[in-house]
């Protein structure tokens, strides 16, 4: 059975693009093979900065004939509908059969489809996936019309079988398809052809073109980290990066560099991220002290001088970014020791948001903001405010223009410069956290407050002049801040009522709404954790649902007892004694508050049910005033055999209107003490 | 592919080095458009001329002015006055990316020695409502060029497509020179009577232009001068295309857009000053973007935009 092998050979293709297109291709090709009728025993995409590359092996030479038998109108039936059935099957009347079908006679249409060739069949299915490439962004060039993510220069396309290599007739967008390709754009630029994928894979590695990616990583990280370790050092890992030098080089060698004496005494984040963003360059370290000392710079040629002007050029570029670095880090330090107020001042000319005003604007705000949720968060209120105020001074800085990445980090760096504590140092980059569900949560009470109170005061003022998330678009991440805020308060155990915060962050938001997009927010979270929406929705429904330690206690209550049979029953039983009550009061026009009465209870399992309440509610009561949740789930779930064996029992529609109204009353009662912790009318099935 | 390998001794010499290669690839020269610009992409030849379907194949060296980046002339890489040098080759021919290699084994890069990337960089410039996919061209891990096929320019689609190279002179030539500071660079060989640098020429100049961009430039003429080259560009364009003087059909295109450049120099001039506030810069940006596509709408309506005469 034939192999098939394409590649798209093309001007450089971004690094970030190439896994995805190369998957794309994979996806697209095969999917189209499949849909025409083909099979396949195996398909592997690759691709370098200038080449996408698919291979797919065993591939059957052609699809089958199919038959296709397809019932029409009945030969009574009016015109219009054999006209239909003729346009819908592409036939004339004379290709029909008639035959009967049932009573009556009607029309037959057999459609016969002769097996299609491989080649034909691939020849379409490319031309479809070259014109239709789902590229996130393309481009036109010369006098062309095809779009591709930079301009394509071929397109090999072979069927290999044991008599040999075939090339797939095609012509898409004026290329023809060939069996020849290129090797590396300096060491081996002429033209070759090839018979098979193995042939393919050989010659470009003969031509310096390393086709699998994960090889040149491999290669890369091998080579860095075995150069490294000869002199006694470590490569700062980075899987993000290698994959992109991976894709900016068909033919990887890897070069160590030093850094200049004068930069050493630079943050090591600043040494790394200068020459990550700007250079590519992997950062290494000396491994006992963490100090950056070196580089490795990955060059996509072999040269006779193994490498040397490529390095000294690398080198001088280094020393001119990492020169800029330090003036920024220098001038930097100087407006740190003086205090870093000529940087806030000038937050005040940073607009936030038109309606928000300007950052300074923001900062007073969340310097109140602080100084209110410090008594909840046990963090000393001066300097939570202190820690406000100087938490977005990096943004001025020249380092953070240059690397806005190095937000936070910069201003730690430069508060322990100012002298401040290191409360309010570390707060300063703490306080943008968490940033997603995975990244870690604060919980240094200086570091809670200021996260805090940034993210609430975000929050409402987007609310106030309603501007909030709608579908899939959230241009001000408000979610990611929403749920930052759950994961401060639940996981550091902190008691606040968010509608007092809303209030008092930013009176003009509307606080109800807001309130129900946390707790959406929190279900999402909860839901994540195995909690169920209904479980939560039961406990939304309780007082003091702003409270998120609160509503997520009773919840995890809730769910641990809804897992044991007693409790699965106990809704159950709950649900029975609330509907009955529901229709009676319903029916009866009253509320049957009034308090049961043991003294009118006529058989045993009903006072056992008013000693069963009895016994719950001395458990209870004193659970819920310290809000054991638990502790009061487990008393309720133990009622769960007395309500059963009361409803066995028991007929609540006595005829004794006394009796009837005293056992409602006495329903109520369950109503009531099983609906201490949550609303069990929202528990689903 | 063949490789130049003697060095080049001055600024001017990769200059020379460059007109001669492009000329020898058959591009006219041009000379620098006689107006402030920020950037080579300014001068008509390549903003008007990558419009419509007429042929274009064009090189010259644009003086480029930035005023924010003036530094006194101490900086060794910045300056608020630099040329670039620019290509633009319409339809992009299928080896525009050999040519490019070939200009710079003609100024001495050695591609046997160095190692050269394509980078995705992809171009955008708001002022011009203009954007392209391409590549910033990396020689040992500097950018040395920026490489762009053009999709659009005030707001037109380009079909054909351009090709348009833009080199940093300056910092090229430092580094094939090996030159540390630009002002140090021989800007004339260095073996000539009177030998000068890049210092002698332009050290003072830049002293001069730093300190009346940053501080003495006059902002209120300059706010009215941007007004002024914005109301003449409008009323340039919204005059009647027959000329009742000779009665022939005449679009003023070029005088309008040079309007246009005008007002995006002065909004450059009034950013240096720190006039201008965040939100208002995309505003300014936003009104020299509508005159570029006012003076696109009417370019192709011109005879050179590809409009049958």
């Amino acid at each position: 059975m034939p192999d098939l092998l394409i590649e798209l050979f093309s001007e450089e293709i971004p690094a970030r693009m190439q896994a995805r297109a190369a998957a794309d291709l994979q996806k697209l090709v095969t999917n189209g093979l499949v849909e025409a009728g083909l099979t396949y025993a195996g398909a592997r995409a690759f691709h370098t900065p200038r080449r996408l590359t698919l291979a797919v092996s065993d591939l059957t030479a052609q699809s089958k004939a199919t038959v296709e038998e397809r019932k029409g109108p009945a030969t009574d039936a009016p015109e219009k509908a054999l006209q239909g059935f003729l346009r819908a099957t592409g036939l004339s009347k004379d290709d029909l059969e008639v035959r009967d079908a049932g009573k009556k006679q009607a029309y037959f249409a057999v459609i016969r489809k002769d097996g299609r060739k491989a080649a034909d069949i691939i020849a379409d299915v490319l031309d479809q996936t070259v014109r239709n490439f789902p590229w996130p962004k393309s481009m036109r060039w010369g006098n062309g019309s095809l779009k591709w993510v930079r301009p394509l220069h071929s397109i090999l396309c072979i069927l290999t079988t044991e008599e040999g290599a075939e090339v797939v007739p095609a012509t898409i967008e004026g290329f023809e398809t060939t069996n020849h390709t290129r090797g590396h754009r300096f060491h081996a630029p002429d033209e070759f052809s090839v018979t098979s994928f193995e042939d393919y894979e050989a010659k470009l590695k003969r031509a310096k073109v390393v086709l699998n990616a994960e090889e040149r990583a491999d290669a890369i990280w091998s080579e860095a980290t075995s150069q490294a370790f000869a002199n006694g050092l470590e490569v700062v890992e980075d899987k993000g990066l290698l994959a992109e030098v991976s894709g900016l080089v068909e033919w990887p060698v890897v070069l160590m560099g030093t850094i200049d004496a004068e930069f050493l005494s630079l943050p090591a984040e600043v040494l790394q991220t200068s020459m990550k963003e700007h250079q590519k360059f992997f950062s290494v370290r000396d491994a006992k002290s963490g100090q950056i000392v070196r580089f490795v710079t990955v060059a996509n040629v072999e040269t006779a001088d193994n490498g040397a002007t490529i390095l000294a050029g690398n080198q001088k570029v280094l020393s001119a970014r990492l020169a800029d670095a330090k003036f920024f880090w220098e001038n930097d330090l100087r407006e740190a020791k003086a205090g870093m107020t000529a940087w806030t001042d000038a937050l005040s000319n940073v607009t936030f948001h038109n309606k928000l005003g300007s950052q300074a604007d923001r900062i007073t705000r969340i310097e109140a903001l602080a100084r209110e949720l410090a008594p909840v968060t046990g963090a000393d209120a001066e300097e939570a405010v202190h820690a406000a105020r100087v938490a977005k001074a990096d943004l001025s800085s020249e380092m953070v223009y240059e690397f806005p990445e190095l937000q936070g980090l910069m201003g730690r760096y430069y508060s322990e410069q100012a002298g401040l504590s290191s409360a309010i140092a570390a707060a300063c980059q703490e306080h943008y956290s968490p940033l997603g569900p995975s990244d870690d949560v604060p919980n240094a009470p200086v570091s809670v407050t200021v996260a805090l109170a940034d993210k609430l005061d975000t929050l409402t003022g987007f609310w106030a002049i309603d501007e909030k998330p709608t579908g899939s678009k959230d241009p001000f991440a408000l979610r990611r801040a929403a749920l930052g805020v759950i994961r401060l308060i639940l996981e550091n155990n902190l008691t606040v009522s968010l509608t007092d915060v809303f209030a008092s962050a930013d009176g003009r938001a509307d606080a109800a709404n807001l309130l129900s997009f946390f707790h959406d927010r929190l279900k999402t979270y909860l839901r994540d954790q195995g909690i169920r929406h209904d479980i939560i929705d039961a406990c939304i429904a309780m007082e003091g649902n702003d409270d998120l330690n609160l509503l997520v206690k009773r919840a995890r209550a809730l769910a641990e007892t809804l897992a044991t049979d007693d409790g699965e029953n106990l809704i159950q039983g709950f649900k029975r004694a609330n509907n009955i009550l529901s229709q009676a009061e319903q029916k009866d026009g009253v509320e049957y508050s009034f308090g049961a009465d043991v003294k009118f209870a006529e058989s045993d399992s009903e006072k056992a049910l008013f000693a069963a309440l009895d016994r719950a509610d001395e458990v209870i009561k004193p659970a819920m005033a310290t809000q054991d949740f638990g502790t009061a789930m487990a008393a309720m779930a133990k009622l769960r055999g007395p309500i059963d064996a009361f409803f066995t029992d028991v007929k609540i529609n006595a005829d004794s209107e006394i009796i009837r109204r005293n056992r409602l009353n006495l329903l109520n009662r369950i109503r009531a003490t099983c609906g201490a912790v949550a609303d069990l009318t929202k528990i689903e099935g | 592919m063949s490789t130049q390998t003697d060095t080049p001794r001055s600024f001017q010499e990769i200059i020379l080095r460059l007109q001669s290669y492009w000329a020898s690839k058959g591009c006219a020269i041009l000379q620098p458009y006689d107006m402030e610009v920020g950037a080579g992409t300014f001068h008509p030849a390549t903003t008007l001329r990558a419009l419509g379907s007429t042929p274009w194949a064009a090189a010259y060296v644009q003086p480029s002015r930035r005023p924010t980046d003036g530094r006194y002339g101490e900086n060794p890489n910045r300056l608020q006055h630099y040329y670039q040098y620019q290509v633009l080759i319409k339809p992009s021919p299928p080896d525009l990316q050999e040519l490019y290699l070939g200009s710079l084994a003609a100024i001495g890069i050695d591609m046997a020695l160095h190692d050269i990337r394509f980078v995705e960089d992809d171009w955008e410039s708001p002022t011009l409502g203009a954007w392209g996919l391409g590549w910033e061209v990396w020689c040992d891990g500097m950018e040395v060029s920026q490489f762009t096929y053009f999709q659009q320019v005030g707001g037109h689609d380009c079909a054909p497509v351009s090709g348009e190279l833009t080199y940093g002179l300056e910092r090229l030539a430092m580094y094939v020179l090996g030159i540390d500071h630009v002002m140090d660079m021989p800007f004339n060989d260095p073996s000539a009577p009177i030998p000068l640098t890049y210092r002698d020429i332009f050290k003072q100049t830049e002293e001069e232009y730093a300190r009346w961009n940053f501080d003495v430039a006059n902002t209120d003429m300059l706010l009215k001068h941007f007004e002024d080259a914005e109301a003449e560009c409008e009323s340039i364009l919204s005059q009647d295309h027959m000329d009742p003087k000779t009665g022939k059909r005449i679009i003023m295109a070029h005088p309008a857009y040079d309007q246009c450049i005008k007002a995006s120099h002065l909004f450059n001039l009034l950013d240096a000053r720190g006039v201008i506030s965040v939100t208002e810069r995309q505003a300014y940006i936003g009104r020299v973007r509508a005159l570029a596509k006012k003076c696109a709408d009417a370019f192709v309506q011109t005879e050179a935009g590809g409009h049958a005469a």
